[in-house]
């Protein structure tokens, strides 16, 4: 199963130019993971930065810079492995890091109707990060966005309108969107969710308790 | 602007590179820092921070001393791979984030299908040929690039510093990408 729904080349580019907030950089880095075709575009927006540093207009290098790192340089060489635990993983790095491990370990936080999630702690105060488990055939409480909401699915899979995420797949939804994913009946759907402002949810009801569950 | 005399200097970049990975090549280091140690200083000045430049400068090509073995040539040029540890580094400095990325060596990681890869990546390793399509973009376009990839500016940034909408920002973006990738290759579709 490959992935359908891909990033947009805004948030590709934004990564690949450093210029994209941490909570925002975790759906990209880990749908990259996943999805090999994004992978490549990544990697053009990456040899634009290079192009853009050949650019620059450089005067010569000064002679004490040259020195002090030559200082600084030392024999011994950083090697290419990185500690696989080699077990089958469901969360892809660099996720699991931010998680604490795999999905197996989470300690899910109850919101009501079954669903929950988990909130995942990033230097970025711009964004909001979690988890979500939506149980199998239920939907995420109906919700419009401050702004911008990009949804990774991780395990199962959820219908928006006529339209399927599974493994992989990204939604992009902005502002003027108000969505109702609902998690399709075979499986507890797991997603990463990041928001840019708290969700506005269209129930007063849910309004009045959001703030208590701190959705 | 001097763009390179197709790709012909940096695919020397590369090979200098190379050779500081395989047997720690002083002299190779010397002339790679000769080139980029300037271009980096100018691209950490320009972020706004309070860290040095030059302090910037130096982590970053200690960096490429150290990494070096770890270059991959069938990814990408040597100025792409250097791009992407000074951005890092500034990241680390300016924002005090973490920068999260992949790892290829994960078991949840999906390879790539290596046939189309490796026919993908050999355009845009000539980093002349990438200049070239950079000097062909409208103004309005090439300034919100330069915007994202030199000022270290969000999205929303740029919008509020240009005084444009949210929108005209992320589809300038996205036209350029699409305009880049046409010329340069790397995608499929």
């Amino acid at each position: 199963m490959s992935v359908i729904h891909h990033l947009n080349d805004d948030l590709l580019v934004s990564y690949a130019a450093g210029a994209l907030s941490e909570g925002w950089s975790i759906a990209v880095a880990t749908h990259l993971a996943l999805c090999p075709d994004c992978r490549r575009r990544a990697a053009v927006a990456d040899a634009v930065g290079g192009a853009m540093l050949d650019d620059l207009d450089a005067a010569p290098s000064e002679e004490k810079s040259w020195q002090a790192v030559r200082a600084r340089l030392t024999s011994g060489s950083e090697s290419g492995k990185s500690r696989s635990t080699g077990r089958p993983q469901t969360l892809p790095q660099p996720l699991r890091d931010y998680v604490g491990g795999d999905l197996d370990g989470v300690r899910w936080q109850a919101l009501g109707k079954g669903a929950s999630q988990l909130r995942i702690k990033t230097a970025d105060r711009a964004t909001q990060v979690r988890l979500l488990r939506i149980p199998a055939g239920k939907p995420v409480p109906e919700h419009t966005h401050g702004g911008r909401e990009l949804t990774l699915v991780l395990t199962g899979s959820f219908r928006d309108g006529d339209t399927i995420f599974a493994r992989g797949d990204i939604e992009d939804a902005d502002a003027s969107l108000t969505h109702q994913p609902i998690a399709t009946p075979e499986a507890d759907c797991i997603c990463l969710a990041v928001t840019d402002a708290p969700l506005r949810f269209s129930s007063w009801i849910v309004r009045v308790v959001q703030p208590i569950l701190g959705i | 602007m001097t763009a390179l005399p197709d790709g012909q200097a940096d695919k020397s970049m590369t090979e200098l590179l190379l050779a500081v990975g395989r047997s720690q090549d002083i002299d190779a280091f010397e002339t790679l820092f000769r080139y980029y140690a300037p271009r980096i200083k100018a691209y950490m000045s320009r972020g706004g921070g309070s860290a040095s430049a030059e302090e910037l400068m130096q982590e970053t090509m200690v960096a490429v001393w150290k990494k070096a073995a770890l270059y991959d040539a069938s990814k990408g040029a040597a100025s792409t791979w250097i791009f992407s540890i000074a951005r890092n580094l500034r990241i680390d400095a300016y924002r005090r984030e973490r920068r999260p990325e992949f790892d290829p060596n994960d078991p949840a990681f999906v390879p790539d299908e290596a046939p189309a890869a490796d026919v993908a990546m050999a355009a845009f390793q000539d980093a002349g040929r990438v200049q070239r399509a950079l000097l062909s973009l409208p103004a309005d376009q090439a300034t919100v690039l330069k915007m994202s990839y030199f000022e270290d500016q969000s999205q929303s940034a740029i919008a509020a510093a240009l005084d444009l909408p949210l929108g005209t920002v992320k589809s300038r973006m996205r036209l350029a990408f699409d305009k880049l990738r046409a010329l340069i290759g790397g995608d499929p579709s």
